[in-house]
């Protein structure tokens, strides 16, 4: 990691991610939920029966559900809300092809930039819909999927039909039922066996309209021996009313196969974020979830990894920054099913400026899931006596022969780590900036070197006017 | 180069509760000056108030670095304005590189009017100095990749002192028990460090009990404070009779500062307790 500091224009920084693009929808559906809403978004995408009875389905088990009665307080109308914007009637495979004003957004927030560099595909979401996608050519050739959930349900009906919402059921909770009912994009993956994408493919979301609701979906398959790291980034301008953001992404890792899932979220501070995702790892498969949230009001998001068959591993690296006016409630989830399986969750989490960060996670040990391991580290740092940070953990384990650790820490910034560091000429911000990328650092440099550089830069913005 | 630390009448107290009682000393650079003491007479926090440390209260009197008044200043302009003080027991900095860490202190510190943001020393001038000032300490390369002071022996956190002393070089550093834990061998080594990097490029003022680390360092002046006062100033064979013999004489003949250390002991033993 390197601690040097970003260049002294944060507030143009943040800025960058804080603006609006004039755009103009080519349909909106009207504010509100209800069957209606439903089909006027199947209709609009045109989709076989089954997807449409699942989204009405979908929708009872939604209005039939409570909402959660833990983790963060959620105050949402839900009839206040768009939940279906289409913002362009095709979508591009070259950014030319993108409409002028989508395109300058996604160029502010550098994604073709990237592209070029060093994805080996990429989506960009605007609203409800993709805009853009892009695969490199040679993982065409060698069998790679790489679409919008839409388009997939047209052009691989059959495997999609296999997987979606088997992994996630909408009953599962209330804004999986939400999802289920009114999702929109997302991203769809097939890694045949045996092909290893050695670059990252990914996915930026953005939200542009005020009280726009976006559902995307996704469902990344990685046949046996087959390894991915699929990226999501997002992002919202600040509006004055709150929005919701309630993603459902299911993936599944077949035998001896490995995916990575990195998310670097930065949602605007009126977002609700509400996400469900879950992976099912089977025999000596690895799924590894790398979370990274920093902005919305409320996040709410417990990766989930179900070891299903001997040998499976499961990995769960969570950093959550809540400054003013946010509660990070995130964690993770570990279910061993089956004997000889291996999770790991760490947790780190910080504090400033009244925020709140929770850590929530369930390790959950089968009966006959035996010499299996798992262990829990969550540190919390908490930046100003103003802030709070809390841990809820969930241990069941059901068999004894197992190696279940957890170990829990909660720090402030010490007096005299600042003094330390003030004493060789570092004012108090780039001290108390320092210990917090050191707090992280265990975390960044498991990232690919870009997306490092954007979460130390990102940790930087939250870190401007935190002293004094 | 003709700088002077002086320090004036200098009263300091900790959570109210007086410490320093009237501390006059003047270093000049090229000067080496040993500080002694019983446990409790004040050295470390004299030490402290001069790096700024927040909790170091002035109440009384002032330190001027070349005639500037440092007393309102935070620890980092202090560190920034030629003041180093290297600590007795250094703190760890999780996940941070003695690297990243030495390369933004040593650009802030060589360009004082440096703002927050600005590029730092170019990294291949950098890591060449590095590792030249490591070479000359003996120190392992791969050193400079380990976590500031984390998982440091007693020996390892000394030795990254010194280090971080060569690459600031202060116009003044304070020596805060640089030989405690360590070893004969560990605080010879030290003591070599110190005279290599800091004899007649700085103004040294070295606080310690005994006078192994004074070996390579023999100090014009020795300063025997007791009860949060220096009460008696003298050369190289004062620090040779107080290590040979002990506080004993000193005890006797200044009885008032003899009282306020047993005082502030009991104190400092009652707040530990």
């Amino acid at each position: 990691m390197s601690t040097e500091l970003a260049p002294d224009d944060a507030v143009g920084e943040i800025n960058k991610y804080d603006f609006r693009t004039e755009s103009t929808a080519i349909f909106k559906a009207r504010k509100g939920l209800d069957a209606s809403i439903v089909h006027q978004i199947s209709d609009m995408k045109n989709e076989p029966q089954w997807m449409r009875d699942f989204r009405l389905k979908s929708l009872e088990t939604f209005y039939a559900k409570p909402m959660p009665k833990w983790g963060g307080s959620i105050d949402v109308n839900f009839q206040d809300i768009y939940y279906y914007l289409k913002p362009t009637n095709k979508q591009g495979r070259t950014w030319d092809e993108v409409p002028q004003e989508i395109k300058d957004t996604f160029d502010k927030l550098g994604i073709p930039e990237a592209e070029k560099k060093f994805l080996a595909g990429v989506k960009a979401q605007f609203e409800s819909e993709v805009v853009y996608g892009s695969l490199k050519e040679e993982l065409v050739q060698q069998g790679v999927i790489f679409t919008d959930t839409d388009t997939a349900i047209r052009e691989h009906t059959d495997l999609v039909r296999e997987y979606f919402g088997k992994i996630i059921p909408p009953d599962d909770n209330k804004f999986a039922a939400l999802n289920s009912a009114v999702w929109s994009g997302g991203s769809f993956i097939y890694v045949p066996k045996g092909v290893k994408i050695d670059f990252p493919l990914q996915a930026y979301f953005r939200i542009n309209a005020e009280n726009m609701g976006q559902f995307e979906r996704t469902l990344i398959i990685v046949d046996e021996g087959a390894s991915v790291h699929y990226v999501e980034g997002c992002t919202a301008p600040m509006y004055s009313s709150e929005s919701l953001h309630s993603a459902v992404v299911e993936i599944v890792c077949k035998r001896g196969s490995r995916c990575r899932y990195t998310t670097i979220q930065n949602w605007a501070n009126n977002i609700y974020n509400l996400v469900t995702k879950r992976a099912m790892a089977y025999a000596d498969a690895t799924m590894e979830w790398v979370d990274g949230n920093l902005g919305s009001k409320l996040t709410m998001k417990y990766p989930a990894v179900y070891l299903m068959e001997p040998g499976a591993r499961g990995e769960i690296l969570s950093i959550a920054f809540a400054s003013a006016g946010q509660h990070q409630d995130t964690g993770g989830k570990l279910v061993h099913a089956a004997p000889n399986t291996t999770g790991q969750i760490i947790s780190k989490s910080i504090s400033k400026n009244g925020g709140r960060s929770s850590y929530r996670g369930l390790v959950k040990v089968e009966k006959g899931a035996h010499k299996s391991k798992c262990n829990v580290v969550c540190d919390a740092l908490i930046l100003d006596p103003k802030s709070q940070s809390d841990t809820y953990p969930y241990i069941e384990i059901l068999d004894q022969d197992v190696s279940v650790g957890h170990e829990a820490s909660v720090s402030r910034i010490g007096e005299e780590q600042l003094f330390y560091l003030m004493s060789r000429g570092l004012t108090e911000h780039e001290a108390s900036t320092m210990i917090v990328n050191g707090f992280i650092e265990p975390l960044v440099k498991e990232l690919p070197m870009e997306y490092a550089v954007e979460m130390n830069r990102l940790i930087q913005l939250q870190m401007e006017g935190s002293v004094g | 180069m003709n700088h002077v630390l002086r320090i004036e009448n200098l009263h300091v107290s900790v959570h109210g509760k007086p410490i320093l009682r009237g501390v006059d000393l003047e270093i000049k650079f090229g000067e080496t000056h040993a500080l002694m003491g019983p446990n409790g007479s004040g050295k470390s926090t004299l030490g402290l108030a001069i790096a700024g440390h927040p909790n170091y209260e002035i109440t009384e009197g002032a330190i001027y670095l070349d005639g500037v008044d440092l007393t309102e200043m935070e620890a980092d302009a202090r560190a920034r304005a030629g003041i180093f003080m290297a600590f007795q027991r250094p703190i760890a900095i999780p996940g941070v590189k003695m690297a990243d860490f030495l390369r933004h202190a040593t650009t802030n510190v060589r360009r004082p009017d440096r703002k927050e943001g600005e590029d730092l020393i170019a990294m291949r001038d950098f890591r060449k100095e590095l590792k030249s000032k490591m070479e000359q300490l003996k120190m392992d390369p791969e050193f400079a990749r380990r976590y500031v002071n984390d998982g440091f022996s007693g020996g390892e956190m000394k030795r990254a002192e010194i280090l971080t002393m060569a690459m600031l070089s202060p116009k003044f550093s304070i020596l805060d028990e640089t030989d405690s834990g360590l070893d004969a061998d560990a605080v010879r080594l030290a003591s070599a460090s110190i005279a290599e990097i800091g004899r007649d490029k700085m103004g040294l003022l070295i606080i310690t009990h005994h006078d192994k680390l004074l070996e390579h360092n023999p100090p014009q002046f020795t300063h025997a404070m007791l009860g949060g006062r220096i009460v008696e100033t003298g050369g190289p064979e004062l620090a040779r009779e107080l290590h040979d013999h002990g506080y004993d004489r000193i005890r006797k003949a200044y009885p008032d500062a003899d009282a306020a250390n047993q005082e502030m002991l009991a104190k400092e033993e009652a707040a530990l307790a």
